[in-house]
């Protein structure tokens, strides 16, 4: 028949030397009988009853009533801890740490223990209070048998037959050239999610003149402020302090060293493994603070090894050095900010970083 | 009778005891001025001779019997100021117990008024930062929400989000902030001890500084509203709780759910 | 009677328009097969249902937007502050609204044991053999479910845009970044241009409350779907064979012990939500691109990718004017990618290497597939060299080991550790293959002595009972089939000649390597797959041992 499920093959009537199910070892009998209440068509006069599949009452009577016990008990408890639930709910407020702190632990108890007595219940009554059984179904072969996939097989060429669609090659290339593009527009619907990057990864906002911002404060810089060898802070571009579009890429660290202890070049560009004289004012440098790896703020300073780490994933920087890289997965050195001072004696970046910063991307050379 | 002639050296005699007049003359007046101004420096000079004793004690041995350092050992301390010795000291760092990648926090071996005795010797070789006043550290009126915003963009980064510290290279670490008291944490930003940088107080002010010790204090005193803190570790904490705590908890559900039937007496 | 009525009246009002009494009474007998460790993927599946649950909770209530504002709730320690309107949500649902905090811990603590569990349970999968025909088709659904809870993880616990979740946001730029030529595009369309932009959090929102979601539905509706019809497997046992299921029904007893199951995951969720905190995203602060703290790691299914990239060295090519930047994108793709495709083509390929295209209803104890079992190890201790790795700053820090050190270890760790899990892991299941063998030659040893007339003590041994070895009892390797055209046993089947032919058949032999059941002693794969010794699928039961309890004086 063709509206027999999937699930279990056609009844017995159509397929009469297929066990289907049985009990315990495997057995040719044809049905399903656990107790057959009365041998089928003997005595006459007694009522015959249905065989059944499944035992009515359990094994152990005795043991099931003491479980009956500890499952209504079981069960009580969860109500009690569910009423509480919603009466802590109620008596519990929030909106102090103490009070969540209260209210989290009335309500997440009940809630807690409404489940898990639910759940303790509910097995204790399975294997304690269901009979247990044990059945044996058997399965049938995935693969269908060769006359249905025969008669699949008939019905899908028929239908291709009266289609046409095999025997008019027009039809077939028609249709596929008009659904062609429908496939195609919903991925150029997509073109608006966001501007092409042109060159703006190339450049930050830091500009000739832009006084470089103590982070914060938000107070511009005078070399003499910031004295101290060892010292190091966070500094931002003036106006842009909470503009995090820029900062992602413009934030910087500037750190003071003591004479003797940075190795200069005398060149105006960044050379391997020095740092730029000229973009420094009295030993201090000023490094962007965005890691060349993968872009977290690289900004951990050891003030007696003079390394800058990164913490997401332990690239190391030289900050004598030009911050050239010692270890860890970044590859390029921390971009040394063109610094100098400005008529009131503020700390001004000279121009823009003369290389991309952050992570390195496709178009990105070797330097700008 | 000859006529009185002058010895031959009497000028110079002459300039002699009048340059040696002047020289205790002018000694007796200054010391006498001295003596006078040092009354109320007594005290501290007193302080400075014990701390000038307990140094040679416990210090001299690594930093030399004058604070100039010994190379490869320990830095001179001429110059670092009273704050950084209360500092160390105090944090129990100093004296350390060997020289080795970075000092731990250990209980103090000298008591507060040795530790000011010792700060104030230092102090007088090269003068440096001093240690804060009470109410440069004070709490109130401080500015929580701002000193978040300065720790975590100049401090979390190595002693994490909640102060529990964190690992540098070779061995060294940012210690976690749970025992520092106030006047600690500000001594360290001022002095930058070992490792960790110097905020003076023209870059990070005592203002600020204030505002971030509040963030610290508070942070570490603020109660856990979701349960235990696992430490404040985050995620790796969780992850483990995760897989020995939850999903073993399951494991045992399903291996008692499953359990094969045991038969009943009366069965 | 009148709950009686009522179920009739109700089922009969359906069936009059289903047609379902058929259906629903062989759903209702159908057999589950009962073992612990068919349980693992439900614990995924009520993880999901729990996620659900507690996820429309939060999200009537989250705002998913990055818009600025100042923060003027009860946390008082952020008082003033500057944030998201998502941070600033995500703060109101923890202090402000009942049950907020509870809501939010609940669904971290599921979703972190929804990914616990989908690992524990494509392992048991893969160990017993599971995924071999015909259910090949989901073990690649349960690799695409792998994939986007992994996803679904990141986006969710990226929404309340706080700095730690904030730094992984960065990290994935950095990674998207990256990719050789279209990298930089693929960046500026997700973020909506320049990092971080406002729009990535309303887009990941989208992403984690609607469209995975409903992709999520559907493809565990057909796991689900396809296990039904194809009804589980069973693991070896007295009675348990290829052609049938033994167990309990449905109804009543599966949809108890399931639902019971339901609950203890509910339970276990919410008192771990009760008793310890997650994702306090209060003490992180909000997201700021120039702020990180030290100890920074992702959720812990994403730790491997973490380890990944720390693991690598500084490699970059800078070609004609463009970066490879291979230190980023090779940990990004490469060790995600490995696994992936090689879960992926694994059950194809064994089945090319062993030739078996039977179908399997029973599961193979780990131990009787060696070399599989080895295998899966390797790549479990793969994952968890990276993972360790992803956690190195918090190790180094409270185990004292310095930091660069750990990361060289685990530079050599990554390759040498899975090759040394493989073999030590495969020598292990020989070596229980081994112990069974003895078993069922010797039989059992009782625990009692006995003395001989000549003096000397005995331990005597019972044989195997039925149930005992049928647990134990496994077919013999497989042949590959002899292919036609094979004329004599000295010249090979056609699909074994050649270079590639060769290699298929000394990949059976190494695939098939364990220790022969019918008795030979000496050795094991000593060819027994080539001779044509091995028997058919048919055959699965072996010689026993006689082992006699009384007279068999070896222990």
């Amino acid at each position: 028949m063709s509206d027999s499920t999937p699930e279990e093959p056609a009844p017995q009537e159509e397929l009469p030397d297929r066990p289907h199910r049985v009990i315990g070892t495997p057995s040719p009998a044809e049905s399903r009988l656990l107790l057959a209440e009365t041998a089928p068509g003997s005595t006459a006069g007694l009522p015959v009853v249905k065989p059944r599949e499944l035992p009515a009452n359990p094994q152990d009577m005795d043991d099931a009533k003491r479980a009956e016990k500890i499952v209504a008990a079981c069960f009580i408890i969860a109500m009690l801890a569910g009423l509480g639930f919603i009466a802590s709910y109620f008596i519990f407020q929030v909106h102090s740490v103490t009070g969540v702190l209260h209210s989290n632990l009335a309500l997440g108890s009940c809630l807690g223990l409404t489940m898990l007595f639910l759940g303790i219940g509910t097995v204790v009554w399975v294997r304690r209070i269901m009979p247990h059984v044990e059945i044996t179904e058997m399965r049938h072969p995935m693969r269908s048998d060769p006359e249905a996939r025969e008669a699949f097989a008939d019905t899908f060429n028929e239908g291709a037959d009266a289609s046409q669609f095999v025997k008019r090659p027009i039809l077939r290339r028609t249709l596929i050239a008009a659904t062609v593009p429908v496939a195609i527009a919903p991925i150029v619907l997509l073109r608006d999610l966001g501007p092409l990057p042109g060159t703006s990864l190339d450049h930050t906002v830091w500009r000739k003149g832009l006084r470089l911002l103590n982070y914060g404060a938000n107070t511009p810089i005078r070399p003499a402020d910031f004295s101290s060898p060892g010292g190091m802070i966070t500094v931002v571009p003036d106006g842009y302090q909470n503009n995090f579009d820029a900062l992602a890429k413009a934030a910087c660290i500037i750190i003071k060293f003591a004479p003797g202890q940075v190795v200069y070049t005398d060149h105006d560009y960044s050379v391997d493994g020095f740092t730029v004289k000229n973009w420094t004012v009295d030993n201090i440098v000023c490094y962007s603070k965005i890691c060349t790896h993968v872009g977290c703020p690289a900004a951990l300073y050891e003030e007696t090894t003079h390394h800058i780490l990164c913490p997401c994933h332990q690239s190391t920087f030289d900050a004598t050095r030009g911050a050239k890289v010692l270890f860890g997965p970044a590859s390029r050195p921390l971009p040394q900010l063109p610094m100098t001072v400005d008529a009131d004696g503020y700390l001004v970046a000279r121009s823009d970083f003369t290389e991309p910063v952050g992570p390195s991307f496709w178009e990105r050379g070797n330097s700008s | 009778m000859s006529a009185r002639r002058r010895h031959p050296l009497a000028p110079y005699a002459v300039v002699l005891s009048g340059l040696l007049l002047t020289g205790i003359g002018y000694t007796v007046v200054t010391a006498v001025g001295d003596a006078s101004a040092a009354q109320a420096k007594i005290t501290q000079s007193a302080q400075v001779a014990e701390g000038r004793t307990i140094f040679l004690e416990e210090c001299a041995t690594c930093h030399g019997d004058f604070a100039q350092g010994t190379p490869n050992v320990a830095p001179s301390l001429i110059g670092v100021g009273a704050a950084a010795v209360n500092f160390q000291v105090s944090t129990g760092r100093m004296p350390a117990k060997e020289p080795g990648a970075e000092n731990d926090r250990k209980p103090p071996s000298l008591n507060a008024e040795q530790i000011r005795a010792v700060a104030a010797y230092i102090e007088s070789l090269g003068g440096g930062p001093t240690v804060p006043t009470a109410s440069q550290v004070s709490q109130a009126g401080a500015n929580v929400g701002f000193g978040q915003q300065l720790f975590v963009a100049d401090c979390a980064q190595c002693h994490n989000f909640d102060g529990a510290g964190g690992a540098l290279t070779y061995g060294k670490f940012a210690p976690p902030l749970t025992k520092s008291t106030p006047t600690q944490i500000f001594e360290a930003m001022l002095t930058g001890p070992e490792a960790m940088p110097v905020f003076n107080n023209t870059t990070i002010t005592p203002k600020e500084k204030r505002d971030i010790i509040a963030y610290v204090v508070q942070t570490r005193e603020e109660p856990n509203p979701g349960g235990f803190s696992l430490g404040r570790v985050g995620p790796v904490t969780e992850g483990l709780v995760v897989f020995l705590g939850l999903l073993l908890a399951m494991v045992f559900a399903a291996m008692w759910i499953t359990a094969k039937h045991r038969k009943t007496p009366n069965e | 009677m009148s709950i009686d009525k009522a179920l009739s009246g109700t089922g009969s009002w359906l069936d009059d328009r289903f047609h379902g009494a058929r259906g629903v009474r062989t759903l209702f007998r159908k057999i589950f097969p009962d073992h612990w460790t068919f349980m693992l993927g439900e614990i995924a599946l009520y993880s999901f249902v729990i996620l659900l649950l507690s996820g429309t909770f939060l999200a009537l209530f989250f705002k998913p937007s990055m818009t600025d504002v100042i923060y003027h709730g009860s946390y008082m320690r952020l008082d003033g502050v500057h944030m998201s309107e998502a941070y600033a949500s995500t703060l109101n649902i923890s202090f402000d609204v009942r049950g907020g905090l509870l809501m939010r811990q609940i669904h971290h603590w599921a979703a972190d044991l929804f990914v616990a569990a989908i690992l524990a349970h494509m392992l048991r999968i893969f160990f017993t053999g599971a995924y071999r025909k015909p259910r090949e088709i989901n073990w690649l659904i349960g690799l695409v479910l792998f994939t986007l809870a992994l996803l679904e993880g990141l986006f969710g616990y990226s929404l309340p845009d706080d700095l730690l979740s904030g730094a992984g946001l960065r990290i994935t730029q950095g990674v998207l970044q990256s990719i050789p030529i279209v990298g930089t595009y693929l960046s500026f369309f997700l973020f909506g241009g320049q990092y971080p932009g406002t729009d990535i959090i309303p887009r990941m929102y989208i992403l984690h409350v609607l469209l995975i979601p409903g992709l999520f539905l559907a493809l565990i509706g057909a796991h689900l779907f396809i296990m039904f019809h194809q009804k589980h497997t069973q693991m070896p046992g007295k009675g348990h064979t290829n052609e049938n299921v033994v167990g309990a029904p449905m109804y009543p007893y599966f949809m108890a012990k399931t639902g019971a199951f339901f609950f203890f995951t509910f339970a276990v969720v919410a008192l771990a939500a009760t008793f310890a905190q997650i994702n306090p995203i209060w003490l992180y602060g909000p997201y700021n691109p120039l702020a990180i703290s030290a100890g920074s790691q992702p959720d812990f299914y994403m730790g491997f990718l973490e380890g990944a990239l720390r693991i690598m060295p500084a490699w970059q090519w800078v070609v004609f004017g463009h970066t490879f930047p291979f230190n980023v994108f090779i940990p990004a793709l490469v060790p995600l990618g490995l696994i992936m495709t090689a879960a992926g083509l694994w059950p194809f390929l064994e089945q090319w290497i062993t030739g078996d295209k039977s179908e399997h209803h029973v599961n193979q104890r780990p131990r009787n597939a060696p070399t599989r079992t080895g295998l899966g190890i390797a790549a479990v201790s793969f994952y968890g060299v990276l993972w360790l790795e992803g956690s190195n700053d918090v190790l180094a820090d409270h185990f004292d080991v310095p930091l660069y050190t750990i990361t060289w270890i685990a530079r050599f760790a990554v390759f040498l550790v899975p090759i040394f899990a493989y073999i030590i892991t495969k020598r292990i299941c020989l070596g229980l293959q081994r112990k069974d063998l003895h078993l069922m030659q010797h039989g059992v040893e009782t625990g009692i002595i006995r003395q001989l007339p000549s003096g000397e003590f005995i331990e005597e041994t019972r044989p195997l009972s039925d149930e005992e070895l049928a647990v134990i009892d496994r077919p013999v390797p497989l042949a590959l089939p002899a292919g036609e055209g094979s004329t004599s046993a000295d010249v090979p089947p056609p699909d074994r000649r050649g270079g590639l032919g060769r290699v298929k058949a000394r990949l059976n032999e190494l695939v098939q390597e364990s220790v022969p059941v019918d008795g030979h002693s000496g050795g094991y794969g000593n060819g027994h797959a080539q001779n044509g010794h091995g028997a058919t699928a048919d055959e699965d039961h072996a010689a026993i041992g006689s082992g006699s309890a009384a007279t068999d004086d070896e222990a």
